[in-house]
């Protein structure tokens, strides 16, 4: 369906950003005492799934993951007629006081984002809110900077950044394509 | 993975409902519930959408629903009562319906004593209807909760026996479920008197797995769900009952006569209730109940269904 894809992280290459994502929430944080992470739906769920499996290994100790649906967050409910489906939010711990990172696959204009916040802050009231992204594309709408990202990439606004995951997609990597014709 | 979601207009019954979009409804329905669990139990998702409740018809906890399932989408509420309103002073329905349109209503959720009116109000609205009640006829968000409530506790619905006693002659929630039941594969059995049933034949051509009985003990053995119908007390005037206490000595459920059913069964109702008369007030609050479960069911069902027609708004 799109034009020719170009690969811009292998597998392995995926794994190496999310180990340093790892180290440095822990860096920052000095630590993983009351921290939490967030991904958000669909692909930030596997990696923050990743990143506490990660952590874990090198602190000895486990992070709390919970998962994040922001549609009935969207900001363009009434300007498109196909809704996305909601799907269940699933936090099990309280988020009051927290740091919580939320784990998204692409940054983009900023505006999921935006709704992850507004999602976040109707749960309770976290300490602070880091953001970590596997890939950081660009051309933001809002202002919104990631904390962590796995790579930058310069991106023009007809090209499309696709995150597969194994869980997701049967693989691990990222590409690039020109967005289909609409 | 990624499912289409459906572009539906309007809900009026349950009648052209496939499969995929009744798992579409609960997946939603299970989200929205989860943000009625939330202290602050509302999310920003419909701000600035109108949402009216025509309600031609006394309702409590319909309307209620409804009310509770908009706001907690942030959505406006126009409760519009058929009684206090100029629908008492001869204005037609099509009026009524343009005039709502015109004062900038996105939503009709209609209850309504006519079967087939909020088919004719959906021809004339511009955005979508929600049927919540029309005569006879349909109740598709009070089937809907009643499927989602016996999935959550029974799992899928292929080859569940649901029992449906009572008035099924009259009850637009006995004939939703039926569609909906039938649809999904469960073994339907309707039971009651034949006054308040009808010839047996016109529902099993109409359901090819639904069958009809007149003997409670018989129905009930081995039933997954068994779900009472409210007895209207007008039937006995209308001469279908010689009286209430015949039918309820006959069709009342008791905790002796609910033995029959599995172990497991649910006892449901889609209120209100009358106690004493088609169920034994110790079987509304039995273990096995799930009547209050319904209601609250019912508001999460109603936000998925404001949710998903509300991307249809205007979209003529």
């Amino acid at each position: 369906m799109e034009g020719p894809e170009k690969q811009l992280m292998s597998a392995e290459e995926m794994r190496r950003a999310l180990v340093r994502i790892a180290h440095e929430v822990i860096e920052r944080n000095a630590g993983v005492q009351g921290v939490a992470l967030v991904g958000v739906r669909a692909r930030g769920v596997p990696l923050a799934e990743r990143l506490a499996q990660a952590i874990a290994e090198t602190e000895g100790q486990p992070v709390p993951v919970g998962i994040l649906d922001i549609t009935l967050y969207r900001d363009d409910v009434g300007l498109r007629a196909d809704l996305p489906i909601v799907r269940s939010t699933a936090i099990p711990f309280a988020v009051d006081g927290l740091t919580i990172v939320l784990v998204d696959d692409v940054l983009y204009t900023g505006r999921t984002v935006r709704a992850a916040l507004d999602a976040l802050m109707d749960l309770g009231r976290p300490r602070r809110i880091q953001l970590a992204v596997l890939v950081d594309r660009g051309h933001r709408e809002l202002p919104i900077r990631a904390d962590f990202v796995g790579k930058n990439v310069p991106t023009a606004r007809d090209e499309e950044i696709l995150v597969r995951l194994l869980e997701t997609d049967g693989k691990d990597e990222v590409v690039i394509a020109k967005r289909r014709e609409g | 993975m990624s499912v289409e979601p459906t572009r539906r207009r309007h809900v009026l019954d349950l009648d052209d409902f496939t499969v995929e979009e009744f798992e579409e409804v609960f997946t939603q329905a299970d989200a929205m519930a989860e943000v009625l669990s939330r202290p602050i139990k509302q999310v920003p998702t419909l701000r600035g959408v109108t949402v009216v409740n025509a309600f031609y018809e006394s309702s409590t906890r319909t309307r209620i629903s409804f009310e509770q399932a908009a706001k907690a989408l942030s959505a406006n509420v126009v409760n519009f009562a058929a009684a206090t309103s100029s629908v008492v002073k001869g204005e037609s329905l099509i009026d009524t319906v343009r005039t709502l349109e015109a004062l900038g209503c996105d939503i009709v959720v209609m209850r309504h004593g006519m079967s087939g009116a909020p088919y004719l109000v959906a021809r004339h609205f511009a955005g979508p209807v929600l049927n919540a009640g029309d005569g006879q006829h349909a109740h598709p968000t009070q089937g809907l909760l009643d499927i989602y409530t016996i999935r959550k506790h029974l799992g899928p619905i292929a080859g569940l026996k649901v029992v449906i006693v009572g008035d099924i002659l009259h009850s637009r929630v006995a004939r939703s479920n039926l569609w909906g039941l039938t649809k999904l594969g469960a073994q339907v059995v309707l039971c009651g008197p034949p006054t308040l049933i009808g010839p047996a034949g016109r529902w099993e051509e109409l359901f090819p797995k639904v069958r009809v009985s007149y003997a409670l003990d018989e129905a009930l053995s081995g039933a997954d769900v068994v779900m009472l119908l409210r007895l209207q007390k007008e039937r006995q005037e209308g001469g279908l009952l010689p009286t209430l206490r015949e039918y309820t000595r006959i069709f009342g459920m008791t905790m002796e006569r609910l033995q029959r059913a599995a172990p497991h069964a649910l006892v449901m109702h889609p209120g209100p209730m009358n106690e004493g008369v088609e169920i034994d007030p110790q079987v509304a609050i039995c273990a096995q109940s799930v009547i209050e479960e319904q209601v609250a069911n019912g508001v999460a069902i109603r936000m998925a269904l404001l949710y998903m027609l509300a991307g249809q708004r205007g979209a003529a």
